[in-house]
């Protein structure tokens, strides 16, 4: 690791210590970007945190963090609950990962360490994660009387509703949300690097090459663009341009009178140099 | 009438003993959401019995403005201003958490000018943080002059700030790779007397009036005492574990940027009441300084920033002159850089405890999901059990010695 990141102790080992414990119960080991992370079943999540907790060579003390993340593309069990631990005694962190969906609950890990409880809380609040075991599992950050979970990844950064002050009503009512603007959300990635967009023109790529020039279209044939749009009506009688009223000028002013002449100027005798 | 005086003196009734008796219930009464000691917009709802506090609920999330939903839709550069929103009375630290997450997963190299600069700066926040701290944890518990004094201190490090940065509080100065821009020789020079000079004289003048003070110690020594397996089960970190007796500081035991290199003490408590942590926050002032007077004398020249022209955009004047430079900027601010696929969980010691970050990447220019830890969750959660016997007016010591601020904790 170049990065001047915070350094614990070495990862060496604690793969293999965990797997001695946890035995079966571990569905996938990693030690990626310097950091281990296990990944286990929801049944056993409490059995693996105790073990993880007690056991001599792992001690991993203290919970720091319960992180949800929302996978929609993986179908079934979209959601990942995070559990960050720490050892003091050891120097060491190490993340335990647990998959489940909105009605699967995840077992409740207050009975080890209280601090979860706020922390499930959340989870729950932001992802609609439920947690089996815990007394207090209501909503934490958002509104009273909030719907919705808005960290999940199809609930639109906006949100729903907006709130404001009404002076008529003398309180504070809620709305659906109106933008003055679209929300912009540009696409960045680059259309040489495997884009799964169609840019404009690009489906003419796709089209079988006829063979040879292709016939000239006939004057009466070839067809405008917006012809389905824009369909005339055809004039009922011709159109003539008998006085000046039906020239399309406009009427001089009544009051017009010929301008003053600006004394500055001199006007040019015969046709002037131009002509 | 009779009966009344009688009542009073307790002369009860052989056939009804309980005639008399004052039926007593337990109060429920709203700390906040408005109030100048909950520091913020903190909602609690304390039950009382008399004037001892039986239970406490605090309800946060009144400030919460969807940092991490925001950072989702935002690049990676983008996504670093609203750190310093978050904890807006330490907002350098926060960012630091979150470039060493970038450039933990980039494995980015940072030239030494820029981790000690960072280091720096970092201690500074942390003393501007400590004088709020300090001075309003003082000011709740009935004292008045050592926060007037306290915040002369703030605001010379507001000053600092917005000299290296141009901004006093958000100060985006922080970037993966190393810092915005280098400071002027006349900044560090002035930060160097100011450390000699200034800082000592009105830090210790204040402190001084309260440490020894017989008032201050009757209202915050033994009160909220959490024992070391309390705290570790309650997942404390920064000044309140090192308050309950453990030398734990993420500075010493898992050090980062130029922290290896610097020679400090770890204050710790030895009775876990709001006294200690107080203390605590105390010396650490005196630790910070220490720390920044090192930085000052082994400070290179050199880079301020990584080289790596795909993560750190090319200074202006550069960009005028050099086509390269030119294509590079450009991508920079728009697109921004990518960082490849993984997760990290980057903690580092914020002035009020262990402020983490998990940021997952997918390899596109914005992060999949950026969870911040913040450091109140933990210590807000224990002021139930911490409050329960106390007195309503500790309440406001137990909530200063607890250092909360509602943009870190409501995210």
């Amino acid at each position: 690791m170049r990065a001047p990141v915070p350094a614990y102790s070495a990862n060496d080992g604690v793969i293999d210590a965990a797997t001695a414990v946890l035995g079966g119960k571990l569905d996938l080991a990693t030690d990626l970007v310097g950091e281990v992370s296990l990944h286990v079943a929801r049944d056993s999540l409490v059995e693996t945190m105790i073990a993880l907790r007690d056991t001599p060579g792992l001690e991993y003390q203290q919970l720091m963090e319960i992180a949800g993340v929302d996978y929609p593309d993986r179908g079934v069990e979209r959601f990942e609950v995070v559990y960050c631990l720490l050892s003091l005694t050891r120097n060491h962190r190490i993340r335990v990962h647990v998959r489940s969906d909105d009605t699967q609950p995840v077992p409740s890990v207050t009975g080890i360490w209280p601090v979860a409880g706020w922390l499930e809380r959340e989870v729950y609040d932001m992802y609609g994660v439920l947690f089996s075991g815990n007394s207090d599992l209501r909503r934490i950050l958002t509104d009273y009387g909030f719907r919705g979970h808005p960290q999940r990844k199809d609930f639109p950064l906006t949100g729903y509703v907006e709130m404001r002050y009404s002076e008529e009503a003398k309180r504070v009512v809620y709305e659906p949300v109106q933008l003055a603007q679209d929300f912009r959300n540009f696409d960045f990635m680059s259309p040489w690097e495997g884009a799964e967009y169609i840019l404009p023109g690009d489906e003419k790529a796709a089209l079988p090459e006829a063979k040879g020039a292709p016939t000239p279209l006939k004057a009466d044939e070839i067809q405008k663009a917006d012809a389905a749009q824009s369909a005339k009506v055809a004039p009922t009688e011709a159109k003539t341009t008998e006085g000046p009223a039906q020239t399309g000028a406009g009427k001089s002013e009544p009051d017009a009178v010929p301008k003053p002449q600006n004394p500055a100027v001199v006007p040019t005798p015969g046709e002037g140099q131009n002509q | 009438m009779s009966d009344y005086l009688q009542e009073l003196e307790g002369v009860t009734d052989a056939a009804d003993p309980t005639v008399g008796d004052i039926d007593i219930q337990n109060y429920t009464i709203n700390f906040g959401p408005q109030h100048p000691a909950a520091h913020g917009v903190l909602r609690l709802v304390l039950e009382l019995d008399g004037e001892i506090i039986e239970r406490v609920d605090p309800h946060v999330g009144l400030l919460h403005r969807g940092t991490e939903k925001l950072i989702e839709h935002k690049t990676y550069m983008q996504a670093l201003p609203y750190f310093d929103r978050l904890d807006y009375c330490s907002p350098m630290c926060m960012e630091h958490t979150y470039v060493l997450a970038v450039e933990k997963l980039l494995d980015l190299e940072v030239p030494i000018r820029a981790q000690y600069l960072r280091t720096f700066f970092a201690e500074l926040t942390r003393i501007s943080n400590h004088m709020l701290n300090l001075g309003s944890h003082i000011m709740d518990v009935g004292a008045m002059t050592p926060n007037l004094w306290l915040f002369e201190i703030r605001e010379d490090c507001m000053g600092f700030f917005e000299r290296a940065s141009g901004a006093r509080m958000h100060a985006a100065y922080f970037r993966p790779g190393g810092v915005h821009q280098d400071v002027p020789l006349k900044l560090l020079a002035d930060i160097g007397e100011w450390l000699d000079t200034r800082l000592p004289r009105l830090f210790e003048d204040a402190i001084s009036l309260v440490a020894d003070n017989r008032i201050f110690k009757q209202r915050n020594v033994d009160i909220a005492t959490v024992s070391r397996e309390d705290a570790i089960k309650w997942g404390f970190s920064g000044p309140m574990i090192r308050g309950s007796g453990l030398a734990w500081d993420l500075r010493k035991s898992q050090p980062y940027d130029a922290y290896a290199k610097m020679d400090f003490d770890v204050p710790v408590g030895t009775r876990g009441d709001c006294y200690d942590r107080f203390m605590v926050r105390v010396e650490e002032v005196r630790q910070s300084a220490r720390i920044m007077r090192q930085c000052l004398n082994e400070m290179p020249d050199g880079p301020i920033a990584s080289f790596d022209r795909k993560v750190v955009p090319p200074k202006r004047g550069e960009m005028k002159r050099s086509m390269e430079a030119l294509i590079h900027h450009f991508k920079l601010y728009t697109e921004g850089f990518h960082v490849p696929a993984g997760d990290v969980y980057v903690a580092t010691e914020s002035p009020k405890g262990e402020f983490g970050v998990y940021l997952v990447a997918d390899g596109t220019n914005k992060p999949y999901r950026c969870k911040i830890r913040p450091t109140a969750f933990s210590h807000l959660q224990a002021a139930d059990f911490m409050s329960k016997g106390h007195m309503l007016a500790d309440t406001t010591a137990i909530l200063g010695a607890m250092d909360i601020v509602f943009g870190e904790c409501d995210r």
